[in-house]
């Protein structure tokens, strides 16, 4: 007879699985909180922030304040970054350049939301209009009505000195521009209802966390506009606006920043390579060098939603004709086109530390350097420090051209006999020598000066025998997502996580859980309570900073 | 003549100002830094102003391959190998040897210590900290109030970030990396002929002053909302506001005459200037004569007191076309010939650089000022970051000074420091420029001994 209890048993273990996965799954620790957040805007996020309010065609030149590099990423110095004079002279003309420009034909038609009839007289609820407008969405708030005032009496005053309302118009967006308030992304703190005597960001300072890790660039209307109602304050509401930027395409943008940032693709911008050595890695190379990757990232982690992991180990990639003649390849593609690819079974192209960006950088402008992709490897994917060479190093055995040793590996064991040497070179060189079949261009060879070149290499106790199995091994090496981990949450708080920090393991227990999907770590993040936890920083004069806030924020009236 | 500064502009007084539409004639005012000691002047009579700048290289000489050692400080340098280029500057230059920079026990961070300590007076605690600001800079918050650019940074690397000049390790300069742009921003529209018979205060630049005041006007109630931590961050910037307030103000008030201030020609932009230059020998050589050309007339025409130009970066990525190697590549990895006693690649790079230094002191040379040159009214310190680069050695890193500092200081002298600390170049360097210093550095680099050797 047919046991009709069994599918109900059945049922019943399933939903007893569900329920214990759920109750052993670790709850997220209770927040600590850190100081209140203040980061100067990146140039991409400037950038971003203007072609998003006033369209991609508004020309942004100029020159940036030299960001520092802080625990392997730009984000963290951002966080102590501040505008010299030099700096500041360029925010200024930058400012006037794009204020020009919005005010100037034909952008004023749809930028003023206004029509000017007469350009010579005032119109004060039109410069209202337009200075509360921009002036909401570049600071990330509403102007408080001081800030309103200042800048429309600045139009009022411009436009009888100049005969000019645009004019006047433009000034005022500069002085929007040039603010501190822009170009700074400073947190704003309240009182928190929940906890009396305790303090939570506003609405505002959410929404600016959420816009600027999902999306890289300040918050749109929509975002905004459920700060402003209070809704970023609930689970609900604030898992409602996650989803929404993680469904909008802007999010590839987002992920390509911290991708950019984490491995140093900043340097690209003044990647050269010797053009006698290397005739095909031009401008264009470099370029699309670049792209190929991030391409690859936002694809596999986004469009395919696929395990960080892979990244090391997939084929899967995208190729224009330009990179084709770098990699040797015949792309059919139209110039500048690009075109999905996947590098055949046998090909040494493997995982994204094969592709000529990764290769290219980390490496001399006319020669490869296992040393330094060793380091990158070690640094940027494993989190690791490599300590600096000592100050006396002698490696004058490195280039003898009579020396018998040929390849970079027969030159650096030479090399590493010395013991103050060897120590670094041990962590390093076993990964970079096994990537010296790629040359300081990144293009593929067998030999170096004629001797085949050995690509046998071991990385934290696992050996491989070729190129393959640097990304097979860093594939398993448990280092490789904890470090994302890291990176990604320093990256969006600004602030290096701690040595055994328990959010952090938190973290990296769930994205295991999760198969290692980035995405749902972005989404874990920006949904918990410990992203948006603020502890009160001391004034200046010892008191607490968070009760001179709330005096300034009900003078200036929001 | 020398005039009174007229009272900070205020932000409705300016506009009023511009209401009034009043062409103006006011003499920019010279403070008595800026003045002389030989009495020369300009052709109009206003006296001419003693500017200061650096001039950077990588990665130092070749010792025993550069200058002829000495064992007491005296007149004459006998430059000779690497410097060969400097031999027909000699009488302009002090060269200082055998100075040195402890640590007191810190890391010899390599390339940047030695530039660190020399500029800062302190030695860093770990890589690429910036302790202090930088002596140029303080030179600048005495000189810069008063001329349209505090500054001028240029690299000639094609890279912003070679510079060396900062307030601390998150407020260092960016340079200006390509020569057109240069030209531009310098000579466009904001540029003031001094020799142009009326004056009219642009009534932009006024408004520009208005928008700063906007800003600043937000000072007070911003920082009350952030915590102590953070208003340094913030100060920074306000500073920054400040001084951008004053370079307009010079702009608001009539340039004195300058029969010196002739407008170059604008460098061709042939490809091979500026960010796309990248650090081939040649390109970074072409980089550097045309920055230098816009330079001079840039000091020439009282753009500036103060400048940084880096021909090369403390890691020298400098390269010859189609060789694998570069010059801070070559500094470790070539074997020192036995018979030349010197790497001849390395040598060949640090002898380039001395042309480039050669060529940079014949354009200021060639350009008139007064009775004189522009040589006369300049005291700029060349300085590497190490001596001997092979071993990152931070002893007896090569420095010079080339002008004269408006008479302020006699030249061609070889000074030996027997070991003193370089701050003693740096502590001199800021007394010629009037500020009131008796002692600069901290620790082992602390020094209150000036080198009055070269003193006038």
């Amino acid at each position: 007879m047919r046991d009709w209890t069994r599918p109900f048993c059945k049922l019943a273990t399933l939903v007893l699985c569900a329920l214990c996965l759920t109750a052993c799954s670790p709850r997220e620790p209770d927040p600590t909180g850190a100081p209140p957040d203040i980061r100067r805007l990146t140039e991409n996020q400037y950038r971003n922030i203007i072609a998003d309010i006033f369209g991609g065609a508004i020309v942004v030149g100029g020159r940036f304040d030299t960001p520092v590099r802080t625990d392997g990423l730009l984000a963290v110095g951002a966080r102590n970054a501040t505008v010299t004079p030099g700096g500041l002279t360029q925010f200024d003309e930058m400012a006037r350049s794009i204020a020009e420009q919005v005010t100037s034909e034909p952008n004023r038609r749809f930028l003023i939301p206004c029509q000017v009839a007469d350009n010579a007289a005032y119109d004060d609820a039109c410069a209202r209009q337009f200075i509360e407008r921009f002036g909401r969405l570049l600071f990330r708030r509403p102007l408080s009505d001081a800030e309103s005032a200042t800048r429309v009496g600045l139009v009022r005053e411009t436009t009888a000195a100049l005969g000019s309302f645009t004019e006047a118009l433009s000034s005022g967006l500069a002085s929007l521009l040039v603010s501190p308030q822009f170009l700074f992304i400073a947190d704003g703190l309240e009182a928190d209802p929940q906890k009396p005597s305790s303090y939570r960001l506003d609405g505002f300072s959410i929404a600016s966390r959420l816009s600027f890790l999902l999306w890289n660039t300040a918050p749109d209307d929509a975002l905004l506009r459920a700060a402003e109602s209070g809704a970023l304050h609930t689970q609900t509401g604030l898992e409602q606006q996650v989803e929404r930027l993680m469904a909008s395409p802007r999010l590839t943008a987002g992920v390509r920043a911290f991708f950019s940032d984490m491995l140093g693709f900043s340097e690209f911008d003044f990647l050269e390579k010797d053009s006698i050595i290397y005739p095909a890695f031009g401008v264009a190379a470099a370029r699309d060098a670049k792209e190929q990757t991030l391409r690859t990232i936002a694809d596999h982690i986004l469009q395919q939603d696929r395990d960080y992991r892979d990244l090391f180990t997939t084929r899967r990639t995208f190729m224009t004709r330009t990179l084709g003649l770098v990699y040797r390849l015949q792309i059919q593609a139209p110039k500048g086109v690009w075109q999905p690819y996947e590098f055949p079974p046998d090909s040494p192209r493997m995982g994204i530390q094969g592709h000529l960006s990764f290769l290219a950088l980390n490496s001399h402008p006319g020669r490869s350097s296992p040393t330094l992709r060793g380091v990158a490897i070690r640094e940027m994917l494993l989190c690791q420090k490599v300590p600096a060479p000592p100050p006396d190093v002698d490696f004058s055995g490195f280039n003898d051209p009579d020396s018998p040793n040929k390849t970079a590996r027969q030159r650096l064991s030479a090399h590493s006999t010395d013991p103050a040497c060897a120590g670094c070179h041990r962590i390093t060189d076993p990964i970079g020598l096994a990537l010296e079949n790629f040359d300081g261009a990144g293009q593929f060879r067998l030999t170096e000066e004629g001797v085949p070149i050995d690509s046998s290499g071991v990385l934290d106790g696992i050996g491989f025998d070729d190129w393959n199995g640097v990304g097979t091994a860093l594939r398993g090496n448990p280092a490789v997502p904890a470090c994302l981990v890291n990176r990604l949450y320093a990256y969006a708080s600004g602030i290096t996580p701690a040595a055994r920090d328990p959010w952090i393991a938190y973290l990296g227990d769930h994205f295991a859980r999760d198969g290692f999907r980035v995405k749902a770590l972005l989404r874990r993040i920006a949904t918990s309570r410990t992203y948006y936890a603020v502890t009160p920083a001391e004034a200046a004069d010892g008191a607490s900073a968070v009760a001179a806030n709330f005096a300034a924020a009900d003078h200036e009236g929001y | 003549m020398r005039m009174g500064r007229k009272h900070p502009v205020s932000r409705r007084n300016v506009l009023r100002g511009v209401l009034g539409g009043a062409a103006v004639s006011v003499g920019l005012p010279f403070l008595d830094w800026m003045l002389n000691d030989s009495g020369t002047a300009l052709a109009a009579g206003a006296p001419i102003p003693v500017r200061f700048g650096t001039w950077f290289w990588g990665l130092g000489h070749t010792p025993g391959h550069a200058v002829v050692g000495k064992t007491v400080t005296g007149h004459g340098i006998d430059f000779k190998g690497e410097c060969e280029a400097l031999v027909r500057h000699r009488g302009i230059i002090n060269y200082f040897g055998e100075f040195n920079m402890p640590l007191d026990g810190r890391s010899n961070y390599p390339h940047s210590s030695g530039w660190i300590a020399s500029r800062t007076g302190s030695a860093p605690d770990k890589d690429e900290e910036v302790p202090a600001t930088t002596y140029d800079l303080l030179i600048a918050d005495k000189t810069g109030a008063r001329t349209r650019l505090k500054t001028i940074d240029l690299t000639c690397t094609g890279n912003p970030s070679h510079s060396y000049s900062a307030r601390g390790t998150y407020t260092r300069t960016a340079a200006e990396v390509s020569p057109m742009a240069f030209y531009a921003r310098l000579f466009g529209p904001d540029f003031v002929d001094p020799n142009s018979a009326e004056f009219t205060p642009d009534p932009r630049i006024m408004v520009r002053r208005s928008v700063l005041s906007a800003v600043k006007e937000e000072r007070h109630q911003l920082m009350k909302r952030i915590g102590a931590s953070d208003r340094a961050q913030l100060d920074e910037y306000f500073t920054s506001i400040r001084e951008l307030e004053n370079q307009l103000d010079v702009q608001l008030q009539k340039p004195a005459p300058n029969e010196a201030c002739e407008i170059v020609p604008p460098p061709r932009d042939d490809g091979v200037l500026g960010s796309t230059a990248g650090v081939e020998i040649e390109k970074v050589e072409a980089t550097h004569e045309a920055f230098t050309r816009i330079l001079a007339m840039a000091v020439a025409c009282n753009q500036t007191s103060v400048f940084n130009m880096v021909f090369s970066d403390s890691f020298s990525g400098l390269r010859r076309a189609g060789e694998s190697l570069t010059h801070h590549s070559l500094s470790h990895e070539e074997r020192l010939d036995p018979e030349l006693g010197l790497q001849p690649q390395t040598s060949w790079f640090n002898k380039r650089s001395m042309g480039a230094l050669a060529t940079f002191i014949d354009i200021f040379a060639a350009t008139r000022e007064g009775d004189g040159t522009l040589l006369d009214n300049v005291l700029i310190i060349a300085g590497s970051e190490t001596s001997f680069a092979r071993t990152h050695s931070i002893d007896d890193v090569p420095f010079m000074t080339v002008g004269r500092a408006g008479g302020r200081i006699k030249t061609g002298y070889h000074v030996v420091g027997n070991g003193d600390p370089s701050t003693r170049i740096g502590l001199t360097t800021m007394q010629i420029m009037g500020l009131p210093v008796d002692s600069w550095g901290t620790r082992s680099l602390k020094t209150s001994k000036t080198i009055s050797d070269i003193l006038a």
